[in-house]
């Protein structure tokens, strides 16, 4: 075993075996200190992942689209073609140091703060179960694996948001449950569909179609893309997301809205347009219509709410419809544009439910109407929240700005009636972003302090800072330095785009 | 035609065991008259049972009884599975049922001699070679279970259990049996395989109106068995009244063996595009009927015994397939009748583990209770409760409950490779109405009780009910066990339901 596939299983196993000796940690705080040292490791085990293994510069027509940078191909169960096969390149690197980082900051988190409802023990151990199957989603180059991480998140983050959550928990929590199960038995369909028409559900051959024929592909793309557009979410599947986000623990939304999100995403550009090329092309219409129709009515939804986490938990719909406007335009610029997109949304949206959970703590309320004036109590706090609300709406040299503005360009650039026009009806969402944005900020940071805001002091923890500075440098970093993560991307992308064009 | 027969009694050493053990412990309760030897030789007959089929199953196929090619006990791969799988089941079953027995709320020596008479059918349905061999022994599996389900004593309501359960058994039977009738009518042949070759070498026997009946009428007396939608209303009524260890019986055993007679009738007997469309509508209709009805059960038992109908629907599945031109090939077929078995044995361990679960967390003796009665118990027994929820998650077909996952994952792949799509999706969407269910009791066991004091203390057996006999938590934790080894290596199952 070389040392790439070491550090690969050790992503997987560390925090797995974390889980286990948290829950099995009698004592809370220590059982916590476990927890957050197992994240940790897990962290310097995935980003050492970068280095090595990457001795190609350009796709050419004779190898594989998907060359991972390290893998690890062991025999599990050959009667349902499973195999444990598991590698990292470009495309999934990025998203796994994210999930590693938001996983360890959450758990961070949790050993200032348990939120009310159970032991912060068992939702540490929680969290890490969580990390495995998003981590194994990522990493997994072969169709069932995929599946299995897929499922494993599931019931984890249902007992997070049913057991820490707000007052209507446990029928969010119902939801969450029952709605994402329904996506993700669509891509049991979908995986074997593909699986029995290739005869095979290694990513690694699959991609680029495999020559499956065309009726198959545009079947299996139908169900993968709706699996996926369940867990992104996709407008119209998304309703499922405002209720889980408002009722969810902080912790807990900022790993649904960090990283769990992404899984739908990167489902959608690894699996259903790699392996269905054909099948994507032929929905990528459809695809980027509805991605627009969700950034418009997101961004509008926005501007109505009341509720500081509903508001966030909407604006993830419209940025995540960018992404998906990125992916459908199945250009090399559109995928990158979802790629970093999807990492920004990551980082930005993780603050920004840290700090809208920091405010709801200490005032005890999220209703807008009964915030305001935030800065004259507590103007770091406040000037925290500007500075991740701006780098939400897409100011440049923030790192939500690439993916909006990329995704937009794409657009345009696939040209024609169809695209101009969503190109340009995105662009029209991206300016109602600033303005649900602004509204909040106005809102909340300004004016008179309100009564439930006078309480507040102007102090802020030092595991609050712990938690968001790393986000808040994150940030900064990708706005200012793009390259950081499509550097990686850029040549796993060209060689997708090159089997997936015809 | 020679009229002595060799019998190779090799073959016939696992129905020997089976039947040597209810024997034995007829003797046993005669003459030692004590519960605990009673129990322990049941017991080691039982797993005695397991080791004579799975050593035999480990050679060549042998068959005895024969006339000409037909034979009619034919002890294969599948027969050894099944019989280690049944004498496996029947000693889980004797296991829940020690605190009852001990209690003296049955009496010890019937109750283990027809628990083992009733083995004994199952260990002869596997090797069953015609349809005379098949129905026999699947009554011989039934037969006890009446008198098993009406055992309890001073209840009222396992007298009635019982009394609806002989009641639509015997339908059963009788459909069944005059379904062989006509089929013998037709061809003059009774050995499954002799049928499957007549019907196959003669496709105007296969167009007669009558075998069309005799198809229909068999099928629907063994969709009984199975509680197969819409011949299932027996089901949950005498699963509730049955004492907690012969419910478990019922919905693992005695539903296993219904499939597996089933399975040999339609695999070995029937032309597969008549049995097909019927078993693909009955699988559809039984596993929606069941998940839709079960979502608002409140009595924990009834609540499993519906799922348990739901499961039924989902073993049907593969066999639905043979319904389309694409699910006929040879390939498709095998994976298909593989896929139906693997799926029943991954059920039954779960479903075990999930009874035993109940019974752990329930006083020594009672029914199943409501689910109210169920709520907060993670915090009296967080080992019971984490057991009794990872076969709860594994019936839904999610992780951590790899076992149940695989078993969803199997179906859907056969069904796919025999290109009925329409009918994965159906499964698929099912799980999800069947998490719903299974998600709420599951969340009942971790939340906050709401009648704290003398009842909880009850319901969990505590310091002032009635302690829980090891034996139960013992069952518990083995089919946990088998369950967690069956999800990490599906693959053990999988070569076993091939065979």
């Amino acid at each position: 075993m070389t040392l790439g596939q070491g550090l690969l299983v050790a992503v997987l196993a560390v925090p797995a075996l974390g889980a286990v000796a948290v829950a099995a940690t009698p004592r809370d705080r220590v059982a916590r200190l476990v927890g957050t040292v197992a994240a940790a490791l897990t962290l310097l085990a995935a980003v050492p992942l970068v280095f090595g293994g990457r001795g190609w510069v350009a796709w050419s027509g004779n190898e594989p689209a998907v060359r991972p940078w390290h893998q690890l191909d062991l025999q599990w169960v050959p009667g349902l073609e499973l195999r444990f096969h598991l590698g990292v390149d470009g495309i999934s690197w990025p998203l796994v140091v994210l999930t590693a980082l938001l996983t360890l900051l959450c758990c961070a988190y949790t050993m200032w703060r348990v939120p009310d409802g159970g032991s912060g023990r068992a939702l540490v151990a929680l969290l890490l179960v969580v990390e495995v199957g998003i981590l194994g989603t990522f990493l997994a180059l072969d169709l069932v694996l995929f599946f299995l991480f897929f499922e494993v998140v599931l019931l984890p983050m249902y007992a997070i948001i049913a057991g820490w959550g707000g007052a209507e928990r446990r029928r969010a929590a119902r939801k969450f449950a029952l709605y994402t199960l329904f996506g993700s038995v669509l891509l049991l369909v979908g995986v074997y569909v593909v699986v029995a028409a290739a005869g095979t559900a290694d990513l690694v051959t699959l991609t680029g179609g495999a020559g499956m024929s065309r009726g198959t592909q545009l079947a299996a793309f139908t169900l993968l893309a709706l699996a996926f557009a369940v867990k992104s979410p996709l407008w119209p599947l998304h309703s499922w997301l405002p209720d889980a986000h408002t009722q969810a623990p902080t912790v807990g939304s900022v790993v649904l809205a960090g990283v769990l999100l992404k899984m739908g995403t990167y489902g959608l550009i690894r699996v259903a347009v790699g392996v269905a090329p054909e099948g994507a092309r032929w929905a990528a219409p459809v695809l980027g219509v509805l991605a627009v129709a969700a950034i418009l009515i997101g961004s509008l939804v926005c501007l109505a709410q009341s509720e500081v986490k509903r508001l966030i938990a909407y604006s993830s719909v419209g940025h995540m419809g960018f992404v998906l406007l990125g992916v459908a335009t199945l250009t090399a610029t559109g995928i990158q544009a979802a790629l970093i997109g999807n990492v920004a949304h990551g980082v930005i949206t993780g603050l920004l439910f840290f700090l809208a959970g920091a405010v709801k703590d200490r005032t005890g309320t999220g209703t807008l109407a009964e915030l305001s004036g935030l800065r004259e109590t507590s103007p770091r706090l406040a000037g925290l929240l500007a500075f991740a609300a701006i780098a939400s709406l897409g100011l440049p040299g923030l790192a939500g700005f690439w993916g909006e503005a990329f995704a937009v360009i794409a657009a345009v650039q696939v040209g024609g009636p169809l695209w101009t026009t969503l190109g340009v009806l995105a662009a029209v969402g991206g300016a109602l972003t600033a303005a649900y944005f602004l509204r909040l900020l106005r809102q909340v940071t300004h004016n008179r302090p309100s009564p439930a805001v006078g309480r507040v002091g102007p102090g802020l923890a030092g595991a609050e800072l712990t938690a968001w500075v790393p986000l808040v440098l994150l940030a900064l970093a990708i706005g200012l330095a793009p390259t950081l993560v499509l550097g990686v991307a850029e040549a796993p992308v060209d060689a997708l785009i090159g089997v997936v064009k015809p | 035609m020679n009229v002595v027969q060799s019998v190779d009694s090799v073959a016939l050493l696992p129905a020997y065991l089976a039947a040597g053990t209810a024997v034995l412990v007829l003797i046993t309760d005669l003459l030692v008259a004590r519960p605990r030897a009673t129990i322990a030789v049941a017991a080691l007959g039982a797993l005695g049972t397991a080791v004579g089929s799975a050593l035999v199953g480990m050679s060549a196929e042998r068959r005895t009884f024969c006339v000409g090619a037909d034979c009619s006990w034919i002890f294969g791969g599948r027969a050894a599975v099944v019989g280690v799988v049944v004498a496996l089941l029947t000693l889980g079953v004797l296991g829940l049922s020690v605190p009852a027995l001990l209690a003296g709320r049955s009496p010890t020596g019937e109750y283990a001699f027809l628990l083992a008479c009733s083995m004994t059918g199952g260990v002869v349905l596997g090797a069953a070679g015609d349809l005379i061999t098949l129905i026999v022994a699947l009554e011989t599996l039934t037969l006890p279970l009446y008198v098993l389900v009406g055992l309890r004593r001073g209840s009222l309501a396992s007298a009635e259990a019982a009394v609806t359960f002989f009641v639509v058994s015997v339908v059963a039977t009788t459909l069944t049996l005059l379904g062989a009738a006509l089929l013998y009518a037709v061809t003059g042949g009774l050995h499954l395989d002799r049928l499957g070759a007549l019907l196959a070498a003669q496709p105007e026997l296969r167009d007669l109106p009558l075998t069309t009946a005799a198809v229909a009428v068999l099928l629907v007396g063994l969709a009984f068995k199975v509680a197969a939608v819409p011949f299932h209303a027996w089901a949950p009524a005498t699963y509730d009244g049955a004492p907690l260890p012969v419910a478990a019986y019922l919905s693992t055993a005695s539903k296993l063996g219904g499939l597996v007679a089933l399975l040999a009738v339609v695999q070995r007997a029937l032309p597969a595009d008549q049995t097909g469309p019927v078993l693909a509508l009955l699988a559809v209709l039984t596993m929606t009927v069941g998940n839709l009805v079960a979502l608002r059960q409140r009595r924990t038992v009834r609540l499993l015994a519906w799922s348990s109908v739901a499961q039924a629907g989902y073993i049907l599945a593969p066999l639905g397939a043979l319904a389309l031109a694409a699910g006929r090939t040879d390939e498709a077929l095998s994976a298909a009748y593989a896929a139906a078995l693997a799926y029943a044995v991954f059920f039954v361990v779960l479903e075990l583990a999930a009874f035993a679960g109940v019974t752990a967390l329930r006083p020594a003796g009672a029914d199943g209770g409501t689910l109210d009665d169920l709520r907060g118990a993670a915090r009296r027994h967080p080992w019971r409760a984490a057991a009794f929820g990872l076969a709860l998650v594994g019936l839904a077909g999610l992780p951590p409950g790899l076992a149940g996952l695989f078993a969803k994952v199997t179906v859907v792949r056969a069904l796919l490779d025999g290109g009925a799509a329409w009918l994965a999706l159906v499964v698929a969407l099912n799980a999800v109405i069947g998490l719903a269910y299974y998600l709420r009791v599951t969340a009942a066991l971790w939340a906050p009780s709401t009648t704290p004091g003398p009842a909880a203390a009850l319901a969990g057996g505590g310091a002032s009910g009635v302690p829980v006999v090891g034996v139960v938590a013992v069952v518990l934790a083995v089919a946990t066990v088998a369950a967690v080894v069956l999800g990490v290596a599906p693959q053990l199952v999988l070569d076993l339901a091939g065979r």
